[in-house]
This record gives C-alpha cells, sequence and structure tokens, in this order.
C-alpha cells in the first residue's frame, strides 16, 4: 500500500478498513484479519494497525470479540459512509471551492457536467452496483 | 527490557565511542537506530547484546549485566552482524545444530521465512550469494523467537523484493513481548515500520521519541527558497524549495521525515533538538 504524507498512517489505514467493508468485502459480523497479518501484508509496524483497530472501535465500525479478535459492525458501513462523508465535506469539498473559484467555474456548468456523469455512470453498469449483485 | 547508564566505552582510553551514554528500551516496540558512519552503532550494539563490555557504568537486560553473558540472556537475545558469516552447512543442518539453543527457536517457522525470501533451504550456505546468506540468517533470527532481536544493517545486500518481504516478515514477528532494534542508513526501507526512533550523534543518544510523539510535536513541510518562515526550526534546500521543520503548533498531521530530521539533529547546534528537549521539560498540564 502506497501511503501520502498528509495524513497520519493509521488514519489511512483506517481509510483501506472502510474502503473494504463499502466494497462489502468484508460483510457485516465477519472477523477482519488480526493485526499481525494486516501489517504484515502492509508493511508497517503492528502498533501502527493497533491503534487503527481502537480507532475504528470508538466509531463502532469494528467490535471486539473476546479472544476471538476483530469483527465487522453490522450497521458498519453506514458509519463509515457517515464518516466519509463528513471528512469530505470538512477536508476535500474547501478545496474543491478553492479551485473552482479560482478557475472561475460556476455552478451551472458543474450542474451539467454532473447531469452528464451521471448518464454516463447509469450507461455502464458500475463497479459497486456490480458487485453487490 | 534494556536499561543503560552512564556507559562509556572505548576500544583505546584516550578515544571514547560513547560517552555517558543513557538508553531505555522497552517490549512491544520496532526501534530504529540512526547515526552517522563511524557514530559507534554497531558499537552501541554489541554492548547490549554482550560482545563489547563497557569501560563505566552499566548495560542490564532485564536487570543482568549484559557483559555477564549469562546462558539464561544469552538463549533469549538474538544478534545479527551488518557482515554475516555462515557455517559450511545446509539451511536445514543449521536449524538443527544452532535452532537448539533458543528455547523457543520454531523450525517451522523458519521453513517458512526461507520460502517467503526465497532461498532453497538443501543448498550449502557457502555456495550462496551474499544477500541470499543474509536472508537465510534473517529468517533465522526471526524464528529464534527471543524477546530481543537486535538487527544491524539488515536491508544491506538485500534486492529490491526481498526488503518489501523484510518488512512483512518483521512486522509478522512483533509481539507485545518482543523488542526489536534494527541500526541502518537506508531509512526509506524502514520507515513504515519502526515505531520509535533513536539518533546516536556525538557518543549520545540525541534522540529517543516514538514517530506519533514526533508528528505530534513537528511539521515538515517546504517553503520557497529565500524566505525564511517564522519559528523554523531546521531548513535545507532542495530541489523543490526548501525543506522545513517548524514546531507544530496547529495539531495538524505531517509525515515524518527520518532523512530531514536526521540531518536536523547532526548538525551543528540544533534548534530541532534543544525545541524536543525543552518541550520534554514542560510540566504536562
Amino acid at each position: 500500500m502506497e501511503f501520502n504524507d498528509n495524513e497520519a498512517i493509521y488514519l489511512q489505514i483506517a481509510g483501506y478498513v472502510g474502503e473494504n467493508i463499502l466494497r462489502q468485502q468484508w460483510p457485516p459480523d465477519q472477523k477482519i484479519p488480526s493485526v499481525r497479518d494486516l501489517a504484515a501484508e502492509l508493511q508497517v509496524n503492528p502498533n501502527t494497525v493497533m491503534r487503527t483497530y481502537e480507532f475504528l472501535q470508538g466509531q463502532g465500525v469494528v467490535y471486539n470479540k473476546r479472544g476471538l479478535g476483530m469483527f465487522v459492525a453490522p450497521d458498519a458501513g453506514q458509519k463509515v459512509q457517515a464518516f466519509r462523508r463528513e471528512r469530505f465535506l470538512q477536508q476535500e469539498l474547501p478545496n474543491f471551492f478553492n479551485t473552482i473559484s479560482l478557475l472561475g467555474i460556476g455552478f451551472e456548468e458543474l450542474a451539467q457536467r454532473y447531469e452528464q456523469f451521471k448518464a454516463a455512470q447509469a450507461a455502464i453498469p458500475s463497479l459497486s452496483t456490480h458487485e453487490k449483485q | 527490557m534494556v536499561r543503560i547508564r552512564n556507559l562509556h566505552f572505548g576500544y583505546s582510553r584516550r578515544a571514547l565511542q560513547l560517552e555517558n551514554l543513557n538508553l531505555d528500551l522497552l517490549r512491544g516496540r520496532i526501534y530504529g537506530l540512526l547515526g552517522k558512519n563511524g557514530a559507534g552503532k554497531s558499537t552501541l550494539l554489541k554492548n547490549i547484546v554482550g560482545l563489547a563490555f563497557p569501560q563505566s557504568g552499566t548495560c542490564e537486560l532485564d536487570g543482568h549485566a549484559a557483559a555477564r553473558r549469562r546462558p539464561d540472556t544469552l538463549q533469549d537475545l538474538f544478534f545479527l552482524p551488518e557482515d554475516v558469516q555462515v557455517p559450511p552447512v545446509t539451511a536445514t543442518q543449521l536449524a538443527a545444530s544452532t535452532g537448539v539453543f533458543y528455547p523457543r527457536f520454531d523450525e517451522g517457522a523458519f521453513h517458512e521465512y526461507l520460502r517467503e525470501l526465497d532461498v532453497p533451504s538443501m543448498k550449502q550456505l557457502t555456495a550462496l550469494s551474499y544477500g541470499q546468506q543474509k536472508k537465510v540468517l534473517i529468517a533465522f533470527a526471526l524464528a529464534t523467537n527471543t524477546s530481543l532481536l537486535v538487527l544491524d544493517e539488515p536491508t544491506n545486500g538485500l534486492d529490491i523484493p526481498s526488503k518489501a518481504q523484510f518488512r512483512k516478515l518483521v512486522a509478522r514477528a512483533l509481539g507485545e513481548e518482543r523488542c526489536v532494534i534494527i541500526s541502518t542508513h537506508q531509512v526509506r526501507d524502514l520507515d513504515s515500520l519502526i515505531d520509535t526512533v533513536l539518533v546516536l550523534h556525538e557518543r549520545r543518544i540525541v534522540l529517543n521519541e516514538t514517530i506519533d510523539q514526533l508528528a505530534e510535536q513537528l511539521s515538515f513541510g517546504t517553503a520557497p527558497v529565500g524566505t525564511a518562515p517564522p519559528d523554523v526550526l531546521y531548513a535545507e534546500v532542495a530541489a523543490r524549495g526548501q525543506q522545513v521543520i517548524r514546531p507544530n503548533h496547529a495539531g495538524a498531521y505531517s509525515k515524518v521525515d527520518l532523512e530531514l530530521l536526521f540531518n536536523a539533529l547532526t548538525g551543528p547546534q540544533s534548534a530541532v533538538a534543544s525545541y524536543l528537549t525543552q518541550r520534554q521539560h514542560e510540566p504536562v498540564l
């Protein structure tokens, strides 16, 4: 996994776990990899993965079964989505606004392009809907 | 796990390599030991594993002087030197002849590590290339399951895929009871693997902090050349402008640039070093 420099690695790993949950690779109540296994897979310090799991547990995305390991919470998908939504609105959207105001791109043009984007998405079955079947 | 107090060491009485050095190492951590050429990294490691004896001061492993070389201590530590030498046997024979000295040696794991590192186990070690020999000993070191694992420049001589394999194996090998020390010049090889950074400079340990603590206290970024950003602690001219270290007042995250940090700490009159020391002495409210 390639890490970027702007976000703590434990949070980037939380993003990776969230991605797997949203893509249904790790469905509700499924056991997720142990700290050791995920650390080995991502080639990072196990203490970092431990911090990720503690963070996700605090968010209610995963839960701990004593002696058995970490499991995906039943409503993990909604929680991940809510969390990512909040993060997008707080962090990415201001940057986006900054760029469109700098380049003088108006909402009308955006709305038009967004419609085109949705039409294109509908024409080809997208990856996520494909996987849900 | 390791406790060093006021340690003095030199190969001759007149030139000390380590002077009044203090260091505590804990279990459950992977330490990265950084230092310039000749700073005494290997010397420090040899003192820790009982291959060099302090002139004064103490170096203790779980309360016992490393220099006493008690069998109980030695069977619970493994040291991989920078320049490895292998006996004329196969990996399988090595496991049989040498594994017995380590009570928790796991032969199954040893062969699994060899497979993952892509080394044959039935070939004479002396017939293997240097990199392959090194990989056999890395696999052996990890399979001993000793509480203390000391690796001196382990990634030297490894090819590109083996470095990734090495990180995977070490990440899996760390447990709460294990303490791993890795000395290295290739910080980029080990960047996300180590959790605590040790810097040895001018005969002492000038840094012993976790990467998380460093990221909380310092901010790593860039600034246009020719400007002097306020409260900058260290600046270095690079291709894309100056790379700078500043106090992290805003609490924002930036990745700890170990190379930059190392240069900042080993340069003359390091403002970063005094900033970190001053922070340590501030009362926690």
